[in-house]
């Protein structure tokens, strides 16, 4: 993995109520570049809505967030949506357009966003699918393929637009077991090619692997973060391990 | 038994003079009433809050008064502000508007079941508002609400009939003429019923090659 120094995206201070209840608190972050940051936590932690934050499509009520150190006017509608051209969001549901193929799943955002021809947009689209494994799929609708591959499929979508970081709100907890593997493989040849990502995930194996460093979120905070080696040493007192070793118990 | 010199000299004639008025009652009609609900299914989704408002009140007050009382109101009310209809005019006006109302209902409704998460998918990605409902949630709405804006038009294939009651000379007001003159009720409408039900057939086959043509998997069962 290769980490260096410079930071891709920071967000500082994020709150959000909502209907008077605090469901994030003060999050605040960094994530360099080709790191691959973890969230974890009980459900109901925040970590789906600090992602959705993260990129705006829930509003923050406070806090600040810089993209390759420019911060983000988030009232600017055309500054907001160049931004997030550039983050890639993967969601639990897969959310793909129904009424569109694979291929054009992936191609209409380079078509409509950055005004790519068709032609063009296709070629993308089909080495995406391709680097996903699923150039055989490409004429198939989202009702017609499996959830890994619909999951794929979005995976795909978001390497197309060339994203300056991913993130993933637990991407594989819709899935059935047996089709845990091929998402995670995905997501493990991603990181190890050095893609910059954020993902909220209770996949602790994957975690512990390939995780540059893991952050424990709880009511709304991120309570204990470090690399997953420290955080999840044996014999350490951390809420993670503590939290890692009574999932494991169950699973 | 069929007397066919009188349904080929009477009755044949006089029906096809008032199907083309009909037709010129219904397919403008269709056509404007669709468009209008369109726009106005759409303004009862996303418009601002009193355009909803008023959009709502358009449709309890369309849906909620008889097609044949709005009629007459628009032909024999309207007048004494000062407007004036001509029968045509005034059974084409009346035909829109209360489609229109109908047709936004099954238009709010299709948009209404698209997935708020392919919405926020499609923001991720870096469409604005309008990209998001020009790409993505209207060309499933349409999918989703062809059958029940189908259902309408055949609705108002019948319901053209009313036009009559304001002595527009359509399929109805012909026949209803000729069956007063010759006394013969069971001839003249059991003809009209079979030009009626040509007309809704037709329409049948059209609407299902439609949906036909713009299937996709998922979206229904073929």
């Amino acid at each position: 993995m290769k980490v260096s120094d410079d930071i891709v995206l920071r967000i500082e201070g994020i709150s959000k109520s909502l209907s008077g209840k605090p469901i994030l608190e003060d999050c605040t972050l960094a994530v360099r570049r080709g790191e691959l940051k973890v969230l974890i936590g009980p459900s109901g932690a925040g970590k789906s809505t600090l992602l959705q934050c993260i990129d705006c499509l829930i509003q923050p009520d406070s806090g600040d967030i810089w993209l390759e150190g420019e911060r983000l006017e988030r009232k600017n509608t055309r500054k907001l949506c160049d931004y997030r051209a550039q983050v890639g969001m993967i969601f639990q549901d897969f959310n793909l357009f129904d009424h569109l193929t694979a291929e054009e799943n992936v191609a209409i955002a380079l078509r409509k966003v950055r005004g790519m021809d068709r032609r063009a947009a296709k070629a993308r689209a089909m080495e995406e699918l391709g680097r996903v494994g699923l150039a055989r799929r490409a004429l198939l609708y989202p009702a017609q393929l499996s959830g890994g591959q619909k999951q794929r499929v979005a995976i795909a979508r978001a390497l197309a637009m060339d994203p300056k970081v991913i993130l993933l709100d637990e991407p594989t907890s819709a899935l059935d077991p047996e089709l845990v593997g091929e998402v995670l493989a995905v997501i493990r040849d991603l990181a190890r090619g050095g893609m910059t990502m954020i993902m909220a995930t209770h996949q602790m194996e994957f975690a512990r692997a390939l995780a540059t460093e893991i952050l424990f979120m709880e009511r709304g905070r991120i309570i204990e973060q470090g690399a997953p080696e420290t955080l999840l040493a044996e014999g350490s007192t951390t809420r993670t391990r503590d939290f890692c070793t009574r999932l494991l118990e169950m699973g | 038994m069929i007397d066919t010199v009188f349904l080929s000299q009477d009755v044949l004639p006089t029906l096809n003079k008032g199907l083309l008025l009909s037709l010129g009652l219904i397919i403008p009609a269709a056509t404007l009433g669709f468009a209008c609900g369109v726009m106005l299914g759409c303004l009862r989704t996303f418009g601002p809050r009193w355009l909803r408002r008023l959009g709502d009140a358009y449709t309890a007050l369309l849906r909620g008064v008889p097609l044949a009382v709005q009629l007459m109101m628009i032909y024999f009310a309207l007048p004494k502000l000062g407007i004036y209809f001509e029968p045509y005019g005034a059974a084409l006006t009346s035909f829109t508007l209360c489609t229109a109302a109908y047709q936004s209902e099954y238009i709010r409704g299709a948009l209404l079941s698209i997935r708020q998460g392919q919405i926020k998918a499609a923001q991720a990605l870096g469409f604005t508002t309008l990209q998001t409902i020009i790409w993505i949630v209207i060309p499933q709405a349409a999918r989703r609400a062809l059958p029940g804006c189908g259902n309408e038009i055949i609705y108002l294939i019948k319901y053209s009939s009313l036009a009559y009651l304001v002595t527009c000379m359509e399929l109805m007001g012909h026949g209803k003429a000729l069956a007063s003159d010759t006394f013969r009720f069971t001839e003249v409408f059991l003809t009209m019923g079979l030009y009626y039900l040509g007309m809704v057939t037709l329409a049948t086959w059209l609407l299902h090659w439609l949906e036909r043509r713009y299937h996709i998997p998922g979206f229904g069962a073929r």
